[in-house]
């Protein structure tokens, strides 16, 4: 096992360098292993345990938090005081060759960078090697991964402990406890390797995770079905993801290596043929769109709400549909120069996420499942993230993965909370003033609704506000820079936050405002959720809360140096070897404030459609909302055909299921038999046929006839000799006597003869 | 030296054991001919034994006539077990490793 700390110069992937760095650094591959270790446990002996196992779980992922939170601290004081030179020349054992990438690195950021440049710990065992090839396993340590760490753990952990009043007295309770232990130990797994081949390994076990969550409920049909939506949804992105990797081994990787830092460094560097790249980063593209539920392939995603609740939440805030986000962070520069993102003004991750932004959030107007609400939000924001790295905002982008995840399990958990209560997650049958019966959940709801609409200054703002600064779109009072002027991305932004905010205030009005509409079945009214369900919630919205002010933009008056940009100070591997060097947008007073008021414009307007409008005329007609004749809808033509669009989800799975599967069962799948029947099957049968007279033949003449023959005749000449020879053997001993007699006297006259001669 | 009537002697003497081992129905005439047969070989080795002024003729002898008599203590055994089983001693009735 060899420590090492992979400065700039480890360009062939042998490092040329080796620090002492910290011990949690260097062993980070232990908060993996903890949850592995309980899923084996709980699988085997949890059943017996008395908590069914949940304890297990949660000692596991509470011990990996800790860990990743020192990791976390270790990674601070490592990016701060890591010294290239000084005060560990013992160490600093420079390579030949490197001394002209030293000087790049030196050069690219001065000043902090020269002397405590941005340095990924990497500590890598062999796994197995192959012709010359090295298969390694290990894990790559750096701001990004420590901040996955940090994000998946944490979740995991609340999840846990809401999962044990959530699904408490499930039928598979220690089952499920066991897929959430892996589910966290994959995703840990996936954010901590150091090689493409390692992130195939986790990002499929993310997978294969999901699966076997989503379809927790498998007795129900639509549950399974959801499960095998998602998952194979997720192959057909897969084989992007393995054309992707499999390009990267050979054109960046040499054919040699894996190594993520090796091949980042050479793409860095410009030793990569582009076209190889554009392939690379086209195929990734479409992992990510499975994955991280991009448009088109994001139908999956919704339908994944047929798991149980609090995996939704860790689904959509820490692990599966980030998986895509950050396998883009990671491999950032064959994104970066694959699809010239510093150059060009329009590239395929930029627009699929600009597109997905707008239109998920588009589909959560008409669900009327609060989940589903909740999940086309994800899709949404997940679409912001694309954008944000397909525009080069590389830092805003991991840093609303990390907001997001607050606020995203908060607003799930919130949800099934309130589901809890009312057992259905129909927001416009079984819900409606909730807020009454639930005032905790409801502040946690709202104060999650508000971050996600991005209102100021809660955490959504400042990440949203990023990735629209990052889109250097911004023209007014003197521009923003970037990586170049993406204006349509920024509109589709400004739109995406105007319907954000719109959709969240239907989603908290029909949910908690408005009078109750669902049936308690004579239960009594519903009631507020336990202290396993709400701290939680607390935990997370006052982190939905405070997370935002970790990234305070720079140049910001009033506030000190030292709290600005501190995410993008650890974060961001600027100067590092091994990414791409991005250019940074100034941040705007004034695109802060259009774009809030955007927000605030789509807010009130649903405001003023579902809080007046909507509640008036439904205390008007003394109907439920469910009963409300004549609404926009049934009246306006336009908006009658823009609703039906949308409901029928843009008609993607008619056309997934309809024309795509439906042409493959049927024209297809007619064709494939008739071309089966006639043209294989007769090719086969004609091959048979021939092979079965070829084969009579030759039984007949050369197996019956010569071989048969040779051994039957051999076999003849042995018996008929027998024959002859067992007449001597009589039995009588003087018959014996007599031929010995003869052979001695035979024998005594050939002696004679001989010695006469 | 009378070594040609010896030898003549002997060979008599073997001519008759080898038609008594042949041509006798009775085991016991048969060990009894087979004796015949070993002291015909005795009287050669003691005839050449005596004609080179060697003694080792007559130790042979003397060799030949413990293992006979050995010989014969396992022949009449077996005698005595065919008589025991079968009433008889004739060696025409005795084929049972007939092939």
């Amino acid at each position: 096992m060899s420590f090492s700390v992979l400065a700039a110069e480890a360009v062939s992937g042998v490092s040329t360098r080796t620090h002492d760095a910290n011990w949690f650094l260097e062993n980070a591959w232990i908060i993996p292993l903890l949850p592995a270790l309980s899923f084996l446990v709980i699988l085997f002996f949890g059943k017996r345990m008395p908590k069914k196992g949940a304890e297990v779980g949660i000692a596991a992922v509470g011990i990996s938090f800790i860990l990743a939170v020192l990791t976390g601290f270790a990674w601070i004081d490592h990016r701060d005081n890591f010294e290239l030179d000084g005060g560990h020349a013992e160490h600093a054992i420079v390579a030949d060759g490197s001394t002209a990438t030293d000087q790049l690195i030196l050069t690219a950021d001065a000043g902090h960078a020269a002397t405590h440049p941005y340095v990924a710990v990497q500590n890598s065992t062999q796994w197995w090697q192959s012709g010359g090839i090295q298969f390694d396993a290990g894990i790559l340590v750096d701001g990004l991964s420590v901040m996955m760490l940090f994000v998946v753990s944490l979740i995991s952990l609340l999840v846990h402990v809401y999962s044990t009043d959530y699904v408490g007295g499930d039928r598979r309770y220690t089952h499920y406890f066991a897929f959430l232990s892996l589910f966290t130990a994959s995703m840990l797994f996936f954010v901590l390797s150091d090689n493409i081949l390692q992130m195939i390994v986790g990002w499929e076990l993310v997978g294969v995770c999901s699966f076997a969550l989503i379809g927790h409920w498998w007795e129900e049909k639509p549950n399974s079905d959801a499960a095998l939506k998602a998952f194979l949804t997720n192959r057909v992105g897969d084989i992007g993801l393995l054309v992707g990797m499999i390009t990267l081994f050979f054109a960046a990787g040499g054919g040699k290596t894996f190594d993520t830092i090796t091949i980042n460094e050479n793409i860095v560097q410009g030793t990569v043929g582009h076209t190889a790249l554009v392939v690379a980063a086209v195929s990734l593209t479409a992992a990510v769109m499975s994955k991280s539920g991009q448009f088109i392939l994001h139908t999956w995603l919704p339908d994944a709400m047929a798991g149980p609740t609090p995996v939704s939440a860790l689904i959509h805030a820490a692990t599966m549909v980030v998986a895509g986000i950050y396998m883009v962070a990671r491999l950032y520069p064959v994104f970066f120069e694959g699809m010239q993102i510093g150059g060009s003004s329009i590239n395929l991750l930029a627009t699929v996420g600009a597109i997905t932004l707008v239109f998920g959030g588009l589909l959560a107007f008409v669900q009327d499942d609060i989940k589903k609400v909740l999940a086309y939000s994800t899709v949404s924001q997940l679409g912001y993230m694309a954008m944000a790295l397909g525009v080069g905002a590389w830092t805003a982008a991991v840093f609303h993965l990390f907001t997001h995840a607050f606020f995203k399990a908060n607003l799930f958990l919130g949800s099934g909370s309130v589901a809890h209560a009312v057992h259905s997650f129909d927001m416009k049958k079984d819900m409606g003033g909730m807020r009454k019966f639930m005032p905790k959940t409801y502040i946690t709801f709202i104060i999650g609704s508000l971050a996600l609409a991005g209102v100021f200054p809660l955490a959504g703002f400042w990440s949203k506000d990023e990735i629209l600064v990052g889109t250097g779109g911004w023209g007014l009072f003197g521009g923003t820079g970037g990586n170049g002027a993406y204006t349509l991305h920024l509109t589709m932004g400004m739109i995406g936050a105007a319907l954000t905010a719109a959709y969240m205030t239907r989603a908290v009005y029909l949910t908690f405002h408005g009078e109750f509409r669902g049936d308690t079945h004579g239960h009594g009214d519903p009631h507020e959720s336990g202290p396993r369900i709400l701290v939680p919630l607390y935990i997370l919205s006052g982190m939905a809360i405070v997370v935002g002010f970790l990234n305070l933009p720079a140049g910001l008056q009033g506030i000190p140096e030292s709290w600005q940009e501190r995410f993008g100070h650890f974060i961001e591997p600027s100067g590092a070897s091994y990414f791409p060097g991005i250019a940074h947008g100034t941040p705007s007073w004034s695109l802060a404030i259009v774009s809030s008021l955007i927000a605030f414009a789509g807010a009130g307007l649903a405001f003023l459609y579902y809080f007046v409008w909507v509640d008036r005329r439904s205390k008007h007609a003394g109907e439920s909302l469910t009963g409300l004749p004549n609404g926009l809808t049934t009246t306006n033509a336009i908006a009658r055909t823009g609703h039906k669009v949308l409901v029928n989800k843009y008609y993607l799975d008619h056309l997934y299921t309809g024309v795509i599967a439906g042409f493959t069962k049927g024209p297809l799948a007619r064709a494939a038999n008739w071309v089966n029947q006639n043209v294989i099957d007769g090719t086969v049968n004609a091959v048979g046929e021939s092979s079965v007279r070829t084969g009579t033949l030759v039984y007949e003449k050369i197996d019956q006839g010569l071989v048969d023959g040779f051994i039957n005749g051999s076999g003849i000449v042995s018996d008929a000799t027998g024959q002859e020879l067992r007449r001597m053997n009589s039995g009588r001993v003087q018959n014996y006597a007599a031929i010995l007699f003869a052979g001695a006297a035979l024998a005594a006259g050939v002696f004679v003869l001989l010695l006469a001669l | 030296m009378l070594l040609n009537q010896f030898l003549l002697l002997a060979a008599v003497l073997f001519c008759l054991g080898v038609y008594g081992v042949l041509a006798r129905k009775n085991a016991m005439l048969v060990l009894m001919s087979i004796e015949l047969i070993l002291n015909a070989v005795n009287i050669n080795l003691v005839a050449f034994g005596a004609l080179n002024d060697d003694v080792g003729g007559s130790v042979f002898a003397l060799f030949t006539i413990a293992v006979a008599a050995a010989e014969v203590g396992i022949g009449l055994a077996i005698v005595l077990l065919m008589y025991r089983n079968r009433r008889s001693i004739d060696l025409t009735q005795v084929d049972l490793l007939k092939g």
